[in-house]
C-alpha cells in the first residue's frame, strides 16, 4: 500500500513537471517570435537592478499598502515553498518530515512557516477586499472584465485554500504526534495550528491518519496545480519578474532608438559615402505584429501581472482617453499567444493575416504623450511606450495614417525647419528685440 | 535694463576667428512662439550678464526632429538630425545648452548614434551651475517667502533624471517651494509631449493640462514654475481655463532668475 502511494506520487509529480515544462517551452518560443536583440551589456548594473527591483521589491513599496501586503505574499511564497522540498522527498521516499533531523532549526522553520501562512492568508483577504469591497478603480477598467478579474480572483482563492490546507495538515499531524501514532515522529512547532487541533481531537487515530493524508495530498496537488496554472495566468510574473528586470532598458527613458535601416536610407540620400550599399532595403517600418517587436517587449507582456499601476499613472487614461498601457501589454501577450497557436497548427512560416493593430486602435496609440509615467510606475520595469511608439511608426511610415495636424506639422518641419509655418529666415528675429 | 544686447551667431564669431564656449540651441518654440521668446530673451540676458562666451546658430538652426520622431516619422527625424549634426560638426561645437527639454533630450540622447556627440545641458542645469559657482547671486531676495510650485517636465525629469537643478534655483531665489503631490518621478505630464502639442487630444473627459493645472493651483502657489516652452503654454492655458490669470503666474525658471536680477 505504501509503495503504491509513492508510485502515484512520483507519477503525479512527473506529469505535473512535464506539462509545466511543455507550457514554459511554448511561452519561450512565443517570446522568441519577437525580433532578435542582444541585451547583455552592463552586467553588474543588470544584476543590481534585478536585486533591487525584483528581489528587493523597491518599486512595489512606492504604494505602501499594496507593497506591504505583496511583500507578505512574496516572502510567504518563497519561504513556504522550501517546505515543498521536504514534501517531495517524503512523497518519493515514503518518509514523514524527512528534514526533521535538522532539529531545532527545523522546528523554528516550521513554526515560522505557520506564521507566514497566516500573514499570506490575511494579505489575500486584504487583496480580495481591495478588489471587490473597496473597488479600487484600476481593478475595474474595461480591460479587466472577464478572464482578467476571474484569474486574479482564482489565484487569491487558491492561495487561501493552500494556506488553510497547510495549517490543517499541521493540526492533524501534531495530534498524531502527541498520540504517538506509528510513523508520525515528533517534529516541528505549531504556533498557529495548535489552535486548530480542537476540530479534529474527537476523531480516532486511524481517521486522523486518513485526514492527514488527505490534507497532505491536497497541499501537494494544490501546489502542482498552481504550478501548472501560473503559466496560463497573469501570475507568471512570479518567475518572469527576475529575467524581466535583468533585461531592463538601462538607457535614459527619453531615448527612443533610432532605426538603423532608416539611417542607411537617409545616408544614401544625403551622404552615400556613409551608407552601406549592401544593406537590403527594409521590408517594413515600425511594428505591425508581435513579430516586429523585440523579444524583450513580448517578455514584458508575459511578465505583466495586470496590476494597472501604469494605467493609473497614465495622463491620457486619467483624463478619460481610451489608451491604457496595461491593455497594450495584455493585447501584446494575447496576440503572441494567438500567433503562437496558429503557427503550431500551420507551421512556423504561416501567418494568419491578423496583426497587433486589430487589438490596439489608432485612437489608443495617438493618445500617448510618451511621458514614460507608465514605465516609472511599473513594479518590474515593463515598457509599454516602446510598443506604442513602434506601432505609431508603422501607422505613420507604412500607412500614412495620422491626424491631418501631424501631416501639416511634418510638412512644416520639412519646408520651414520648424513645426509651425514660419519662415526659416525669421528664426533669429527675436534676437533683434532685446 | 536698457543696454542693447547683440546676440552673436556662430558664423559671426567664426568670421572673427572665434568659437563660442557654449552654443545656445534656441529651439523652434524659443525662436517663434511669442510666449517662449520671452524665456529665450530672459536666458540670453542672463548669459550676457554672467559674461559667458555663447552664440546661437541663428537661421542655420533647424528643428531637432523631436516632434516628427514622436509622431512616428523616423525618416523626417533622421533627415533633420543629420542636417543639424552636419552644421554642428562643421562648427566643431562641443557644448550645447538649450531652454527646451525636448531639444535637450533629442540632441543628448538620440544624436550620438547618428554621429552627433556633444555635451548637452538644459538651461536649468547651467543656471544651477552658475549659482553654485557664485557667478549668479541674489542679494535682495525678491522671491522671499513667495509660494512657488514647480512642474517637472517629462523630458527633463523622468526621461533624463534631472529633478534637483531646477529646485536648487528656487532655493537660491529664497522662494517657498510647495510641491504638488505628483512631482519628481511621479510628475504628471502637461499633455504636450509626444507631438501632442501639434494636434488635438483624443476623446476623453478632461484635458490633461487642466488636470495638471488644477493640481498646481491647489498648492496655493502664486507662481507655477516650469522648464519647458510647451509645459509653459499648456499650464498657462490651464490657468486661463480656471480663470486664475490674475492670481497665478506661469514662469520659466530663466524668467524667475532674470526677474530676480532685474535683467
Amino acid at each position: 500500500m505504501q509503495y503504491i502511494e509513492q508510485i502515484i506520487f512520483v507519477l503525479t509529480l512527473g506529469v505535473a513537471l512535464y506539462f509545466f515544462y511543455k507550457k514554459i517551452s511554448k511561452i519561450r518560443s512565443n517570446i522568441l517570435l519577437g525580433k532578435d536583440e542582444i541585451i547583455n551589456d552592463q552586467k553588474a548594473e543588470r544584476w543590481k537592478v534585478m536585486a533591487k527591483v525584483a528581489l528587493g521589491q523597491s518599486k512595489m513599496v512606492v504604494r505602501p499598502i499594496a507593497g506591504f501586503f505583496h511583500i507578505l505574499i512574496y516572502i510567504g511564497f518563497v519561504l513556504i515553498n522550501i517546505e515543498v522540498l521536504e514534501i517531495i522527498i517524503d512523497g518519493v521516499a515514503g518518509t514523514h518530515r524527512s528534514l526533521s533531523f535538522l532539529g531545532s532549526i527545523y522546528n523554528i522553520a516550521i513554526g515560522f512557516f505557520e506564521i507566514l501562512a497566516v500573514l499570506v492568508l490575511i494579505a489575500c483577504v486584504v487583496f480580495l477586499a481591495r478588489r471587490f469591497i473597496i473597488k479600487i478603480p484600476r481593478f475595474h477598467s474595461p480591460e479587466m472584465k472577464g478572464w482578467a478579474t476571474q484569474d486574479a480572483t482564482y489565484i487569491l482563492i487558491i492561495e487561501i485554500i493552500l494556506m488553510v490546507a497547510l495549517l490543517k495538515m499541521n493540526a492533524v499531524d501534531q495530534l498524531l504526534q502527541s498520540r504517538g501514532a506509528d510513523h508520525y515522529l515528533a517534529a516541528g512547532s505549531f504556533p498557529v495550528s495548535q489552535f486548530l487541533t480542537g476540530f479534529f481531537s474527537s476523531y480516532d487515530t486511524s481517521t486522523l491518519i486518513v485526514f492527514e493524508r488527505v490534507f497532505w495530498w491536497f497541499h501537494i496537488l494544490g501546489i502542482l496545480f498552481f504550478m501548472n496554472y501560473v503559466p496560463y495566468s497573469k501570475h507568471l510574473h512570479i518567475f518572469l519578474a527576475f529575467p524581466n528586470t535583468w533585461y531592463s532598458r538601462l538607457k535614459p527613458s527619453g531615448e527612443f532608438g533610432n532605426m538603423p535601416e532608416i539611417t542607411n536610407e537617409v545616408n544614401l540620400m544625403l551622404d552615400p559615402s556613409k551608407a552601406d550599399p549592401n544593406m537590403p532595403p527594409p521590408e517594413k517600418f515600425g511594428v505591425n505584429d508581435v513579430t516586429d517587436l523585440s523579444w524583450k517587449n513580448i517578455l514584458d507582456a508575459y511578465s505583466c501581472t495586470e496590476c494597472g499601476r501604469c494605467t493609473s499613472a497614465c495622463p491620457a487614461n486619467i483624463t478619460g482617453k481610451k489608451l491604457s498601457p496595461r491593455k497594450v501589454m495584455m493585447d501584446t501577450r494575447d496576440r503572441a499567444e494567438e500567433l503562437g497557436k496558429v503557427k503550431d497548427q500551420n507551421g512556423t512560416d504561416y501567418h494568419d493575416g491578423k496583426s497587433l493593430h486589430d487589438l490596439i486602435s489608432q485612437e489608443e496609440l495617438l493618445a500617448c504623450t510618451t511621458c514614460n509615467a507608465c514605465v516609472e510606475a511599473c513594479p518590474i520595469n515593463i515598457n509599454p511606450v516602446e510598443i506604442i511608439f513602434g506601432m505609431r511608426q508603422y501607422q505613420t511610415l507604412e500607412k500614412s495614417a495620422m491626424p491631418s495636424e501631424w501631416a501639416m506639422m511634418n510638412n512644416n518641419i520639412e519646408n520651414n525647419q520648424a513645426p509651425w509655418q514660419f519662415s526659416p529666415t525669421d528664426r533669429a528675429n527675436w534676437s533683434k528685440e532685446i | 535694463m536698457s543696454e542693447q544686447i547683440s546676440v552673436p551667431t556662430v558664423s559671426e564669431l567664426l568670421a572673427k576667428g572665434e568659437k563660442p564656449d557654449i552654443l545656445f540651441w534656441v529651439g523652434c518654440a524659443g525662436s517663434f512662439d511669442e510666449r517662449a521668446q520671452k524665456v529665450t530673451k530672459a536666458f540670453v540676458k542672463i548669459l550676457h550678464h554672467v559674461g559667458l562666451k555663447y552664440a546661437i546658430l541663428g537661421t542655420e538652426e533647424s528643428c531637432t526632429g523631436d516632434p516628427a520622431k514622436r509622431a512616428g516619422n523616423e525618416f523626417l527625424f533622421q533627415m533633420q538630425a543629420m542636417a543639424n549634426i552636419a552644421t554642428l560638426n562643421a562648427y566643431k561645437i562641443s557644448k550645447i545648452v538649450t531652454t527646451c527639454p525636448h531639444c535637450f533630450n533629442t540632441i543628448k540622447n538620440e544624436y550620438p548614434s547618428l554621429g552627433g556627440n556633444y555635451e548637452v545641458i538644459h538651461h536649468t542645469q547651467l543656471l544651477q551651475e552658475l549659482i553654485d559657482k557664485g557667478k549668479l547671486t541674489f542679494g535682495e531676495e525678491p522671491f522671499k517667502g513667495r509660494k512657488i510650485t514647480y512642474h517637472d517636465s517629462c523630458y527633463l525629469g523622468r526621461a533624463n533624471g534631472v529633478y534637483d537643478a531646477p529646485r536648487k534655483i528656487l532655493e537660491a531665489l529664497d522662494a517657498e517651494l510647495v510641491e504638488m503631490k505628483r512631482c519628481r518621478k511621479n510628475g504628471l505630464c502637461c499633455g504636450a509631449g509626444g507631438a501632442q502639442m501639434f494636434k488635438d487630444a483624443e476623446q476623453g473627459n478632461k484635458e490633461i493640462n487642466i488636470e495638471r493645472t488644477e493640481e498646481a493651483i491647489d498648492t496655493g502657489a502664486e507662481i507655477i514654475s516650469a522648464n519647458c516652452p510647451f509645459c509653459t503654454t499648456m499650464i498657462k492655458d490651464g490657468v486661463k481655463h480656471a480663470e486664475k490669470e490674475d492670481k497665478v503666474e506661469v514662469l520659466d525658471l530663466a524668467e524667475l532668475v532674470a526677474q530676480a536680477k532685474d535683467l
